[in-house]
């Protein structure tokens, strides 16, 4: 059996900027694999690459055991992937609810028939899938703010909402880049439970966190990012005492 | 359980009814009659032009174009073709849909400016064809359009008519028909806003790299509401060319669709009551000012620069927010 996401000799250019270069890598199904490194170190950007909101300069993504290069994000979210951005991309024209309802797009068959007449079947369908985005907010910590304006939440509750949209989809893996960046102590604890609900249902989680202690004690396996290149990967025992890492960690 | 969505649409649907039907006690010749029986054909049109740009968040400067194809394919079928006036509307609905998809598909790929660039070529296009196609349309001068029937029935301005024992001139008949024409495109917009297809669309507008992560085809999205609203301008356009009895290429023009997108804006883009108000506002404002008629496009211009600059969520959003603070201060300093 293949693994769920194969990584081979994966390649990204800006110019003459090599964001990401001969990456390779695989994460099992069910594995909570996260990619660490220093600012600039081209995670986002493989994040970027393995939900295909970048085509790779080189090299190849399998997802399941098949190529991902021609396949739009829409494709990739059709096969089971799901993710959250760095940069939060939550839609400030609609209220939270519709966000997490947007994220079960792709569950919902409607047509511009049912949908204009506003027939019976459509308002099963967004009942029920109302009711199920209300569980998920709950599930992430934000129950209360189902009717609210996105626009009028606060940073930590909005990060938390965008995880509750990528789970609306039911995804088989779900990218998460920088989840605790700007919580505090408490939300980040939080946040940790969260990640160990969604790993626990099965859903394999890839995830870019700065924060060491969330990292270590979360990841199956993890990656080690410098300028692009792989520094390291392995469990995070391995990770903790390569030479190469701590070269690099305590200022080598 | 209504969710708060829901609560919204039907206080707007209900506030509008009122206003409409209301509107006639006030009414007293049928000069205001007609003129109020434009503003609905117009205002459904925006209704429809807003979900294109201030649901989905692409702007079209062309809309009039499609406007106009319905208006003279109406034009043409009724009066050279004897074809009646549904089937004109419908077919010829059908016809833009079917042109917007496949103008729609290409130029939507294209952002900001440039979008704009090609919606007004399209705009321009129709308008040329319209000017030139003398033996169909009349060319310049323009042709004449018969009344509006249904089933032998015929509702002209000239007419007189009875309704559940009321007795009502041709203008007040047109403009109740108008009314309720207006309801409905509101309704169907209003559907269309609070679904998935709906939620689709305004993720176009509020994040489109979160619409395509979550699987939405976000090409697709555009070219859907692009048509939708093509169709639109089409049904109205051919309701127009009945009312007016008499229609020129003007009506596919630049001016016509500067004036579309300036009411979507002035009333407020993704509100369905804001941009009514917007029609209202901008077919009232030259019976007011009818001493600079000319200076018309010029006006126009200088309220849509004025409200994106002053005014960028629009009126009724801004005016609904400023007396939603003033509640909230009256609330809080009594208790
Ligand atoms: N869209 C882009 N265009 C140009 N350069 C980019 C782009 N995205 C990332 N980079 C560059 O690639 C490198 C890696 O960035 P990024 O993947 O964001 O790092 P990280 O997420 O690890 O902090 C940086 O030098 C950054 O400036
Ligand atoms: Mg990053």
């Amino acid at each position: 059996m293949s693994a769920l996401i194969e990584v081979k000799g994966l390649d990204k250019a800006f110019g003459g900027v090599h964001a990401v270069e001969g990456v390779s890598f695989s994460v099992e199904a069910g594995q909570v694999y996260s990619v660490i490194g220093p600012n600039g170190a081209g995670k986002t950007t493989l994040f970027n690459l393995i939900s295909g909101l970048y085509t790779p300069t080189k090299g190849e993504i399998r997802l399941k055991g098949e190529s991902t290069a021609k396949l739009e994000p829409n494709q990739l979210a059709e096969r089971g992937m799901c993710r959250t951005f760095q940069q939060m991309q939550i839609c400030m024209n609609m209220s939270a609810i519709e966000n997490v309802m947007l994220g079960r797009h792709l569950k919902l068959r409607s047509n511009l028939f049912t949908t204009l007449f506003r027939l019976p079947s459509l308002l099963r369908d967004e009942k029920a899938c109302r009711e199920r985005a209300a569980e998920l907010m709950e599930f992430v910590g934000c129950g209360d703010y189902l009717d609210t304006e996105a626009s009028a939440m606060s940073y930590g509750a909005l990060k938390r909402l965008e995880i509750a949209r990528a789970l609306a989809a039911d995804p088989k893996v779900i990218l998460l880049d920088e989840p605790a960046a700007g919580l505090n102590a408490v939300e980040t604890a939080a946040l940790e439970k969260l990640i160990r609900k969604i790993a626990d249902q099965g859903t394999t989680v890839m995830l870019v966190e700065h924060d060491m202690k969330l990292v270590m004690g979360i990841s199956d396996r993890l990656l080690v990012l410098n300028y692009g290149r792989v520094l390291a990967e392995g469990t995070p025992e391995e990770i903790r005492n390569n030479p190469d890492v701590i070269a690099a960690y305590l200022g080598g | 359980m209504l969710n708060r969505f829901m609560q919204m649409r039907l206080r707007d649907l209900v506030i509008l009814a009122v206003i409409l039907f209301a509107l006639p006690l006030f009414l007293n010749n049928p000069f205001y009659y007609d003129l109020a029986t434009q503003m609905a054909i117009i205002a459904a049109t925006v209704v429809g032009l807003n979900l294109l740009v201030g649901f989905a968040g692409q702007i079209s400067l062309g809309h009039a174009g499609f406007f106009g194809l319905g208006a003279y394919f109406t034009g043409i079928m009724t009066s050279n073709y004897g074809w009646s006036s549904v089937p004109a509307l419908v077919v010829g609905a059908i016809l833009v849909g079917i042109i917007a998809w496949i103008v729609g598909r290409p130029i939507l790929r294209l952002k900001g400016h440039y979008l704009s660039m090609a919606t007004l070529a399209v705009g321009f296009i129709i308008a040329i064809i319209l000017n030139n196609e003398r033996a169909l349309t009349g060319g310049p001068d323009g042709m004449p359009v018969p009344a509006f029937t249904v089933f032998g029935w015929e509702l002209s301005p000239f007419g007189s008519y009875n309704l559940l024992g009321m007795e009502l001139n041709g203008s007040e008949a047109w403009y109740l028909f108008a009314a309720v024409v207006l309801l409905v495109a509101v309704w169907l917009a209003q559907n269309l806003i609070d679904s998935p297809i709906g939620r689709a669309l305004r993720s176009v507008h509020g994040s489109e790299v979160a619409a395509r992560v979550v699987g939405v085809d976000t090409a697709r999205y555009k070219s859907l509401v692009f048509v939708v609203s093509a169709i639109y301008a089409s049904a109205m356009g051919s309701l127009y060319a009945h009312f007016q009895g008499f229609i020129t290429p003007a009506v596919a023009g630049f001016d016509f669709s500067i004036l579309f997108i300036t009411m979507v804006v002035l009333g407020g883009m993704g509100s369905t009551m804001g941009v009514i108000l917007g029609a209202v506002v901008l077919k009232l404002l030259p019976q007011v000012l009818a001493d600079f008629q000319e200076l018309e496009t010029v006006m126009f211009g200088a309220i849509l620069m004025l409200t994106m600059i002053f005014m960028p969520k629009g009126l009724l959003p801004t005016i609904q927010m400023a007396v939603g603070k003033r509640m909230k201060k009256k609330a809080g300093g009594q208790a």
